[in-house]
């Protein structure tokens, strides 16, 4: 089985986020299968994206404004090439998450829902990936690790922006 | 000669490089010149273990564990592909390690042993066995066989699965649904990943036959966003089922209809919530409606439907395969059967734990999780997730079933079990509650949306010192106005931590923080 690594991402034009909602719009409830084709393709829901599902469902625009915005899981703004979502439930607090999470943001040199200034990494919560007989545990982009700690996170860190000079 | 090795394809196995792991294994198998089949099966849920490798030999498979890709090399020179047993890994045969064999394991039986993805290795070990049946029996009985069989909602309500199944079935014919609660947000719970990342034929399979014993023809697996592997094997198992006819308008030739369809939430932990999770199914935000009508009643789009958890449906296939009575056999009082218990958090052997109904909560933790990780002494468990009460050293003698956990305010919820070691600040804890609840709130009623908000400035202010016994006084109300007017669980049981510390821990709250 392959690693998952970043999501390819591709910039977004009405036409291209037309075809994504038309892709699904004839399922019974169509909106979360849209909102997630979407991100998943454009890397977050631009706000062109409102009026065009608004009109192809027949809801308001507020409507799916409030949709969107329900969701911890969509983003209205363009991340960084990797997103970084550290766990901060119980069984992870319980192995030293809130060590680690203060250790991540200092290293990153951001807060939760922001993006570092290289713009490799947007930083954000979770609330349980899962792993929680071997935390803490942080997913990056599609990949979970566990027994995190600061030391094996500055290195992922760097064999992540390491891999991104190269593929460029 | 060909040996097949296996190497786990779950998320906590990944978590912890088991793809490398499998690298370094097929590497170091062309070096040496063996011949090594493969096999990326689930994870035995010993997760203390993983990476956990196994060799097949003809006594049985050999495990090795944990096992870092920087172990392969030793472990080969130490005759893993022969399974000899000389390497400080080694565990001897995977079926005697005691934490796997004092198990009683009726729903996992088959997890860690098969390739997920294999219908052969599924049908192999009673695999679809149950449907076989299901196809033979009008709906009636199969709801009467599941009533029997004593199965209690696995989600954390205990609601009993043969009632709300036979309220549907009841209902009108027209479209019902199965919707398959799969949004698993509790802390220290990964049962529901594991049968969807290990055993997803058996999710179908309890589905498929749910849907038989109503009259659906229609089933959703609402699935949480935070399982990207979750979703890869499902889907793929999904595709699998449907092209070897267990899925679709002719099941296996019976002239029985069912389709099945993933549905990915979004990170909302109030989706996990069966009215909240409907809505959201439906395309809305996440909001709870208020109850009646049931969703039995007037549930998806409207219409009849069976909303379960995942380890319900998942508990169906062997009801109908082994029958009912031999299901009710196990547990004690009213809890029937096995529950997959988990052991997270700070414990040293962390993992899944089937037993039937009765075994006390310090034998949970000692005999299976052999203590904390940390070594020091256990200071709290909550067990039932985030809404669950945090457990003193008094209460861990109490047997996990249902009835026993509700005599004192506790909840067995979704069998998660998170242990704390000494060095926790259960102020901090009960201040966590509150906050989950304000990011989590779906903002309907007001106890909850309000007064998760209220509930951290007021934990802050007791933690400064500021008039700490009058906001003591005000943290009791606010407590016991969130248990009794909230629409749901999740306004309504957001105290039951934070009443737990006040009430064990107190110390821990007024404490004033350095």
């Amino acid at each position: 089985m392959p690693h998952a690594g970043p999501q390819p991402v591709q910039d977004w034009t009405p036409e291209l986020i037309q075809q994504a909602v038309d892709a699904h719009k004839d399922m019974p409830g169509a909106m979360l299968p849209i909102l997630h084709a979407i991100q998943d393709r454009f890397g977050y829901i631009p706000e062109a994206a409102v009026p065009i599902i608004a009109e192809s469902l027949r809801h308001t625009r507020a409507e799916v404004h409030g949709i969107i915005s329900f969701y911890h899981h969509f983003r209205t703004q363009p991340s960084g090439s990797h997103v970084v979502q550290v766990c901060r439930a119980e069984a992870c607090q319980a192995v030293g998450a809130r060590q680690l999470e203060a250790h991540v943001k200092e290293r990153l040199g951001v807060d939760y829902h922001h993006t570092s200034r290289d713009n490799e990494f947007t930083l954000e919560p979770v609330y349980c990936l899962g792993n929680c007989a071997c935390g803490p545990s942080i997913r990056v982009d599609d990949d979970i690790h566990g027994r995190m700690d600061a030391d094996k996170f500055d290195r992922l860190v760097d064999n992540l922006t390491t891999t991104a000079v190269e593929v460029k | 000669m060909t040996v097949t090795v296996y190497v786990p394809c779950d998320t906590t196995a990944l978590a912890l490089g088991a793809n490398a792991v499998a690298d370094a294994l097929q590497q170091a198998a062309k070096a040496k010149g063996v011949d090594i089949n493969l096999v990326r099966n689930g994870s035995r849920g010993l997760f203390w273990l993983e990476p956990l490798v196994e060799v097949e030999t003809s006594e049985g498979r050999v495990a090795y564990g944990p096992v870092e890709a920087s172990d392969v090399s030793g472990l080969v020179e130490a005759g893993l592909f022969e399974g000899k047993a000389e390497h400080p890994l080694a565990h001897g045969l995977t079926d005697e390690i005691p934490y796997l064999k004092k198990q009683q394991r009726l729903t996992f039986s088959r997890i860690g042993v098969t390739d997920p993805l294999s219908i052969e290795d599924y049908r192999a070990h009673h695999g679809f066995a149950g449907l076989e049946n299901a196809l033979n029996m009008d709906g009636q009985a199969i709801v009467d066989a599941v009533k029997d069989s004593g199965l209690r909602g696995r989600g954390g309500a205990a609601f009993p699965t043969g009632i709300k199944w036979q309220t549907v079935h009841d209902e009108p014919e027209g479209q019902k649904y199965i919707v398959c609660n799969a949004d698993e947000g509790d802390s220290g719970t990964f049962a529901d990943r594991l049968v969807m990342e290990c055993d997803p034929y058996m999710l179908i399979e309890g589905m498929t036959i749910a849907g038989l014993a109503v009259g659906a023809s229609q089933g959703y697996v609402y699935l949480r966003s935070e399982y990207p592997v979750a979703h890869r094997i499902f889907n793929e198992a999904l595709d699998r089922a449907y092209r070897a006819g267990y899925l679709g308008r002719n099941i296996r030739g019976s002239g029985k209809h069912f389709d099945l369809e993933v549905r990915l939430g979004a990170g909302a932990y109030i989706c996990g919530e069966e009215t909240s999770l409907l809505d959201s199914l439906e395309g809305k935000r996440g909001m709870v409606r208020a109850k009646p009508p049931l969703p039995a009643i007037k549930g998806l789009f409207g219409r009849p439907t069976v909303v379960n958890n995942v380890l319900s449906l998942a508990a169906v296939p062997n009801i109908l395969d082994q029958g009912a009575q031999a299901y009710a056999d196990y547990g004690m009082g009213k809890s029937r059967g096995t529950l997959p218990m988990q052991l997270a958090g700070n414990v040293k052997r962390g993992g899944l734990v089937e037993l039937a109904f009765g075994i006390t909560l310090r034998e949970l933790m000692d005999d299976f999780g052999g203590g904390t990780l940390s070594g020091r002494s256990l200071k709290a468990v909550q067990v039932g997730g985030p809404l669950g009460a945090y457990l003193p050293e008094s209460q861990w003698d109490t047997p996990i079933d249902y009835e026993a956990f509700a005599e004192f305010g506790g909840v067995v919820g979704h069998g998660g079990v998170v242990m704390f070691d000494d060095t926790v600040d259960m102020g901090e804890q009960a201040r966590f509650a509150m906050e989950f609840c304000s990011v989590e709130s779906c903002g309907k009623c007001t106890p909850c949306r309000i007064g998760a908000v209220r509930g951290v400035e007021v934990i802050d202010r007791i933690r400064a010192g500021e008039n700490a016994d009058a906001n003591l006084t005000l943290l009791t109300d606010l407590c016991e106005t969130m248990v009794d007017g909230s629409l749901c669980a999740m306004g309504g049981m957001t105290p039951f931590p934070v009443q737990s510390v006040m009430k064990h821990f107190p110390n821990d709250l007024t404490r004033q923080k350095a």
